[in-house]
């Protein structure tokens, strides 16, 4: 038996975590799976594999692992940067990695498609090479990078931070170039961190909203992204059609974070 | 004498992935940022004063502190009971706990929409309960606070609880011990130990709510000057091609934005931490 608690406040804290809990997240969350339920397994097979959200789902899902690889690449060099050098302007970069975080959809949306959009800041230099980066699946890739970038910086950050220098040390001491030692001693110890910013920034394009709209253009069976045809359903008054897609990118979301979690204690219990 | 530091890079090297990090980033961050305001007063400072001044740009500013002031102190609430429950005690499923208050984060915002309109909607399941009481959630105010209540619930708690976790319980306990009650135990020795996090999580949670956008849409309707909150009048001005009224706007937006970051800096600055780092 573990010991008798002598901090007080446990039946005040679980009994209210609980009753809140319960109303604004799984309540609904219930009745989302409970309506998408109400239709059986063939509607929900004809729904799943009607060419609309097959659409959908290719556009969102290969947006959103393209995005989330680009992430991973650039949040390495980033975070290696902000973690091993000192230079001027480095507490500026480091305050800024969490603007996709503070800045809201909406505003991201609107700016990139000023940007990328074929009369844009970059959109018209771009289209003169014969590129166009805006209301297409490049402006989705665009917009989801943008958003996934700071969750692979702020995961190998406190990683790499922990490093001790030792390591290295020892593998310049063997002999070992500065090369050899990064792919052969310091990228092994950081690729779990990388997958677990790999699909923290993958489970969160999947579901973005106000970021890509406006940069996508929308067009159903081309341009149009999972959380738009729930809200197109939703506006046609299909609701039971928008609670089963809602709940399919739900099953899928949570059971990233499901991995994500077996990943972490995996790791946890290693070290131990 | 100089010698070459083994566990270091060639200064060549080091040079170009600083400048590749300063490309990254002046591209992905500080070009979008610098956007948003060079848009605003494309058309001069007279326009982008009008657009902040006109009435349905203001009810939108007064609809999105209103839905803050209500979805941030109770999500607040909501992280000091829950960090103190996951933190000074355990208990059976407590590992399960914390993984469900991780849970909106893996929601897009559009499904946390969804799910009150299921709940509420006239065809919802209180739909007719609601009707014969006259009460009115989705497409009002109610279900524009309850959307956000839903997308913010998790900040304050994620700030706090690895914090306190790192804390322990040992303080607490002496205190117990010298006879403290619960609240003063908190007042006077945990909250102390975590005002900085809490005031992190709580600008966190500030920003986002202010800042939502899909869930709230779904859940708005987009009645002009009574349900657009500041990103869904943004959304409107943007569609109407309004572009300069849509970025005066987002200006707001982006400024608190940049606000939250600073305050950020600050706070690891003077609590001698990094928020990232535990």
């Amino acid at each position: 038996m573990s010991k008798r608690r002598v901090i007080p406040g446990f039946g005040l804290s679980l009994g209210f975590s609980l009753v809140y809990l319960s109303l604004i997240i799984l309540i609904p969350l219930s009745a989302l799976f409970l309506k998408a339920a109400g239709l059986g397994w063939r509607e929900w097979w004809n729904l799943l594999t009607s060419e609309r959200v097959f659409a959908a789902a290719k556009l969102t899902f290969g947006a959103s692992a393209c995005a989330a690889a680009t992430s991973t690449v650039l949040g390495l060099l980033v975070t290696w940067v902000l973690v091993r050098y000192r230079f001027t302007g480095r507490r500026l970069l480091d305050a800024m990695i969490d603007l996709p975080f503070a800045l809201p959809t909406a505003v991201a949306g609107i700016t990139l498609t000023a940007i990328y959009a074929p009369n844009g800041w970059l959109g018209e230099p771009l289209a003169k090479m014969g590129i166009k980066a805006a209301y297409n699946s490049i402006g989705v890739y665009i917009a989801l990078t943008f958003i996934g970038f700071p969750f692979v910086v702020r995961t190998l950050q406190p990683v790499l931070e922990d490093f001790t220098k030792d390591t290295e040390e020892a593998a310049a001491t063997l002999g070992a170039g500065r090369w050899v030692t990064f792919w052969r001693v310091i990228f092994p110890m950081m690729v779990p961190a990388l997958i677990t910013g790999f699909t923290l920034a993958f489970a969160r394009a999947i579901g973005e909203y106000g970021s890509v709209i406006f940069i996508s253009g929308n067009l159903p069976m081309k341009t149009e992204i999972l959380p738009l045809l729930i809200v197109s359903q939703l506006e046609q008054y299909n609701v039971p059609a928008a609670a089963v897609i809602a709940s399919a990118m739900l099953i899928v979301s949570f059971t990233l974070l499901f991995l994500i979690n077996l990943l972490q204690r995996w790791l946890d219990w290693h070290k131990k | 004498m100089a010698y070459q530091d083994v566990t270091n890079e060639s200064k060549p090297v080091r040079y170009l992935l600083i400048a590749a990090t300063f490309g990254v980033l002046a591209l992905f961050l500080f070009l979008p940022l610098a956007a948003v305001f060079i848009e605003a007063l494309r058309k001069g400072w007279e326009i982008f004063f009008a657009s902040l001044r006109d009435e349905a740009a203001l009810s939108a500013v007064k609809l999105t502190l209103l839905a803050a002031a209500v979805s941030v102190p109770l999500n607040t609430l909501f992280g000091v009971a829950a960090a103190w429950l996951v933190t000074k005690f355990r208990f059976k499923g407590r590992a399960f706990l914390m993984s469900l208050i991780d849970l909106p984060f893996a929601v897009s915002p559009v499904i946390a929409g969804l799910v009150w309109v299921l709940l509420f909607s006239s065809h919802g399941w209180f739909g007719d309960f609601l009707q014969r009481h006259d009460i009115k959630i989705i497409f009002a105010l109610p279900g524009i606070i309850i959307a956000t209540v839903f997308i913010t619930f998790p900040f304050v708690a994620r700030e706090l609880i690895p914090l306190m976790e790192s804390q322990g319980a040992d303080q607490e306990e002496a205190a117990v011990t010298l006879g403290a009650s619960g609240w003063s135990i908190f007042w006077r020795v945990t909250l102390p130990n975590i005002k900085w996090g809490l005031l992190y999580g709580v600008l966190l949670c500030n920003a986002r709510a202010m800042g939502e956008f899909g869930a709230v849409s779904v859940v708005s309707g987009h009645i002009r000057g009574e349900t657009n909150t500041l990103p869904l009048h943004i959304e409107v001005l943007y569609n109407e091609y309004q572009f300069s009224a849509a970025f005066a706007c987002a200006t707001l937006l982006a400024l608190l934005a940049i606000l939250t970051l600073g305050i950020k800096s600050l706070i690891e600055h003077f609590s001698g931490q990094s928020s990232h780092g535990h």
